[in-house]
């Protein structure tokens, strides 16, 4: 199969870098590194709008059955809060609904840390709701390219990429795609 | 002979005749072909030109006195001698209005030394406010031979009446605005299905056209001779079309604007175009271009209504009616004539422009109490020197930036025009030559 | 000409605008409706960002809608109050607007009495995005977009559908009829724009005299029986009496004009169960609307006002947002 063949799909013929499974053990592995790092404390993991959403409803869940205590689930859209509007306005957004963030550990979770600059949206979107006792960071893949000093706290998997790249993380696999 | 127009084509009744003419004293002294200029004559060039009376436009808004900051009589005749008029008649409706014999007398004064002709209508009514007579025969001592409240009509029937009864035994003609301002309601343009979607309150055609119908039946009734002033829409064209088919003494006007514009012009709110009585749709244009060329329509007339950009730069509604014409309203005319080709082109355009407005406001012989000479003449020997050198062939586009009005607000910015005043001789002295003023 | 979005441009009226542009402007406000549910219900979408609201007729509503919107977008807000402003004393529209301008704006919120003044603005400030809060006769966009923005809200809701509102399927055949003082009404005419547009059938009903000239060439029909077509209608729009504009003076009178065009609970019984009633206030109760309808579940005038906000947070977010910056 050749390059100009259409984009792949999840079902499509091109190997995933991760599989579905390969996908489930990363999060339980990096639900088990949430739980060491914050032992005791009340954990809310905030979904970004929108392809953190279902990878933080499932670490939520994995956190829940490796026994940490209290854990809440919140997500967050932060289109409104990007620098870029000017370049490209966004006109659909996904909804935000979270817990009480006071005196929490907060854990964001998205798909993929690219150029660091939605985590720098969803920071500055979360000091409007409250002031949590720490804030965290867990993404599936870091692809590289950081354009802030931003890192994450828990990877699922570093994929090293050209920017002219693109990457699909979701709870399926995670797929490279090429121009 | 001191002044050779030498090189056109000179427009007598009967159509352009190939010659030269020469003017002496004020006087035109010869026509003829080739005729040798004496060594200190001044010759002027009308190669490629007609050469036709002066034009005369029956209806000028010069402003003064009370609106100098638009325009004065200085300005506005200048506007008319770059515009290829010898004379202009100036509207009373002035603040204070042309009402008095003094007021007359004051115009007239400041007139002679225009460098055009500047004749004066009086006003109906007293301060034009449809009430009182006006003491006409005391204007009309001072030569003034047309009246009217322009801006308005004269609203009550009665008054009207009287007037017109009180004109016919002066031999004076009476020039009506022929829109019932009840029906207007205060409206700003057409009233059609444009304005309805532009939510502008409409002036109906309805308001032009019981009125002008009401004003024929009283010239009818009184013998009153009537001139329907800036005719706009094709029923009330209709309306005077079959009173002069029976002989009444009515008599007809219609603008540059409402010619060669339409409604739609002012879809942009641009209060340029915001004029009274309004631009018309497409249909009424055509039945005043047809009318126009058929010569049912006596006259062209400006209604040059300068305002100073502080008044009229403002929103549709507030903004006061009225456009500039002088400058550009020969070579709009021509356009709607059909251009310099259409068949009996030169003559309809001294008619309309000229020798019909001349003998509507009692021009076309000369006046010693007003002191106005001969206007729209055949061009033959012993004529008063009233001529204008015309190139229907020029091409130029009409911008704001170079009129000689004071007012900058004219609809035709930016319009490429074909035909324009290359000279005029105003009492037999050059004041243009080569377009440019003396 | 049809224009295929409002990004980046001045919104003047709603005749211009093609479905997918007013579609982009309602799926947006729904963006905001979320936005609003938040505890927090400020966005820095527009923080930097200056509008202008200039209101030459008051307008309390309108102008706290427009500014409440501007401030939950982050936008600083520049409110002349004209009544009390140097327009007081004379400046003309070129020279406000030139002053405000010099300010350092982005947009401009202007509501004026007169029919075609916010094209005047853009005319003279062609760089800065007009928005239309109502002019004269003429139009109130925003009005029209946040009432089919309201209408297509309860229908969906109507009909059981799950999440945000979205497209236009829900106004094909919809059987909308406005009934008041259309002749005097901007709202009657952004309505019939946004209606029409979205695909619903559109219904005029008022005495003769109210009704605009030309109405012959709307894309609308005149109906002459009010009582039957409020039997057919699925939504009814009505309109104030606009005395201020001398509508007092085209109608017999307020009781007769109650008679024959108010909605008075008679004639809403001759309502179809799933109807809806909408106003775009003020109301007044007793005139064309009888105040036990006013307070009816099926009427949607809090709602309208409600949502106020969100639609005008979208039109200015897709308004200014996309915009470039001026350099200082």
């Amino acid at each position: 199969m050749t390059e100009s063949e259409g984009p792949r799909t999840p079902s499509g013929a091109e190997r995933p870098l991760l599989s579905s499974s390969d996908v489930t053990r990363a999060l339980r592995r990096m639900a088990h590194e949430i739980l060491e790092r914050n032992h005791e404390a009340p954990v809310c993991v905030v979904g970004l709008q929108r392809g953190g959403i279902a990878l933080a409803e499932r670490l939520a869940r994995d956190l829940a059955e490796v026994g940490a205590p209290e854990v809440e689930v919140g997500r967050l859209d932060v289109a409104f809060f990007r620098d870029d509007l000017a370049a490209r306005p966004v006109t659909g957004a996904g909804a935000t609904a979270l817990p009480d963030l006071e005196d929490r550990v907060v854990v964001l979770v998205d798909d993929v840390l690219y150029t660091g600059r939605t985590v720098r949206a969803a920071l500055n979107a979360l000091v409007e709701w409250g002031r949590p006792r720490a804030v965290q960071l867990a993404v599936l893949v870091d692809r590289g390219h950081r354009e802030l000093p931003i890192r994450a706290d828990f990877v699922g998997k570093n994929v090293p990429t050209a920017r002219e790249e693109s990457v699909r993380a979701t709870l399926e696999g995670v797929w490279l795609e090429r121009p | 002979m001191r002044i050779v127009v030498r090189g056109g084509e000179v427009v007598g009744p009967d159509g352009p005749v190939r010659a030269d003419l020469g003017v002496e004293d004020g006087r035109i002294v010869v026509v003829g072909p080739d005729l040798e200029a004496p060594r200190d004559a001044q010759v002027v060039d009308a190669s490629g030109c007609w050469v036709g009376p002066g034009l005369v436009d029956l209806h000028t808004h010069l402003r003064e006195p009370g609106h100098e900051e638009a325009e004065t009589i200085e300005s506005g005749a200048r506007a008319a001698a770059r515009g290829g008029y010898s004379a202009v008649v100036a509207m009373p409706n002035t603040e204070p209005a042309l009402d008095t014999a003094a007021m007359v007398a004051f115009v007239q004064a400041r007139g002679r030394g225009a460098c055009v002709e500047v004749a004066v209508a009086g006003a109906i009514t007293q301060g034009r406010r449809g009430e009182l007579l006006a003491p006409m025969a005391e204007m009309a001592a001072l030569g003034v031979r047309l009246f009217t409240d322009d801006g308005r009509g004269v609203e009550d029937p009665l008054v009207l009446r009287r007037a017109m009864e009180y004109a016919r035994g002066l031999g004076v003609r009476l020039a009506e605005h022929c829109e019932d301002e009840r029906l207007c309601a205060d409206g700003v343009m057409h009233e059609g299905a444009l304005s309805g979607r532009l939510g502008l309150v409409g002036r109906p055609a309805l308001a032009e056209e019981l009125m002008v119908a009401r004003d024929v039946e009283l010239a009818r009734l009184t013998g009153c001779a009537l001139h329907v002033m800036h005719l706009s829409s094709a029923r009330a064209l209709a309306i005077v079309t079959a009173a002069r088919a029976e002989g009444l003494p009515v008599t007809a006007e219609v603008t540059p604007h409402h010619l060669t514009l339409d409604e739609t012009a002012v879809e942009g709110y641009d209060p340029t175009f915001k004029v009274h009585p309004p631009l018309r749709p497409r249909r009424d244009v055509d039945a005043l271009v047809a009318a126009l060329r058929a010569g049912s329509i006596d006259a062209v007339a400006t209604d040059h209504a300068p305002h100073a950009p502080e008044t009229k730069d403002r929103t549709f509604d507030e903004a006061p009616p009225g456009m500039l014409g002088l400058e550009h309203a020969a070579a709009l005319t021509l356009e709607a004539l059909g251009g310099v080709d259409a068949p009996g082109a030169a003559v309809a355009f001294f008619e309309r422009l000229s020798r019909r407005p001349a003998r509507i406001a009692g021009l076309e012989v000369a006046d010693a109490r007003s002191g106005l000479g001969a206007h729209g003449g055949a061009l033959v020997i012993g004529e008063d020197a009233n001529l204008v050198v015309f190139d229907p062939r020029r091409r130029w586009r009409a911008r704001r930036e170079d009129l000689a009005s004071r007012a900058r607000n004219t609809p035709y910015h930016g319009r490429d025009l074909t035909g324009r005043a290359r000279a005029l001789l105003v009492g037999g002295r050059v004041v243009l030559d080569g377009e440019a003023l003396t | 000409m049809s224009v295929e979005t409002i990004r980046g441009r001045s919104l003047l009226g709603l005749e211009d605008l093609s479905r997918s542009a007013v579609l982009e402007v309602l799926d947006t406000a729904e963006t905001f409706v979320e936005v609003h549910s938040r505890a927090v219900k400020k966005v820095p979408a527009l923080r930097g960002r200056v509008v202008a609201s200039l209101f030459y007729e008051e307008s309390t509503r309108t102008r706290l809608s427009f500014e409440t919107a501007a401030k939950r977008l982050s936008a600083d807000v520049l409110s002349l109050a004209v009544a009390s402003s140097s327009v007081k004393k004379g400046e003309s529209l070129r020279d406000t607007i030139a002053t405000i301008d010099a300010l350092g704006i982005d947009a401009v919120v202007m509501r004026h009495a007169d029919s075609g003044a916010a094209q005047a603005v853009s005319r003279y400030v062609p760089h800065v995005r007009v928005i239309n809060a109502g002019d004269g006769l003429h139009q109130h966009p925003t009005q029209g977009l946040l009432d089919a923005f309201t209408l297509r809200q309860a229908l969906a809701e109507r009909a059981g559908l799950e999440g945000p509102a979205s497209g236009a399927a829900l106004f094909e055949g919809l059987n909308v009829l406005i009934v008041g003082d259309i002749r005097h009404s901007r709202v009657a005419r952004s309505d019939v724009a946004v209606y029409t547009t979205l695909g619903a059938t559109v219904r005029l009903a008022a005495p003769g005299t109210l009704l605009p000239p030309g109405v012959a060439s709307w894309p609308v029909e005149v109906v002459e029986d009010l009582d039957a077509a409020l039997a057919e209608a699925d939504v009814v729009c009505l309109l104030r009496l606009q005395r201020e504009r001398g509508s007092g003076t085209f109608v017999p009178g307020l009781a007769e004009f109650t008679r024959t065009h108010g909605l008075t609970l008679e004639r809403h019984a001759r309502l179809k169960e799933t109807a809806f009633v909408m106003h775009p206030g003020p109301m007044i109760r007793g005139v064309e609307i009888d105040s036990a309808v006013a307070d009816a579940p099926n009427t949607l005038v809090e709602r309208q006002v409600a949502n106020g906000v969100p639609v005008r947070m979208a039109v200015l977010y897709l308004t200014i947002a996309g915009l470039a910056r001026e350099a200082a």
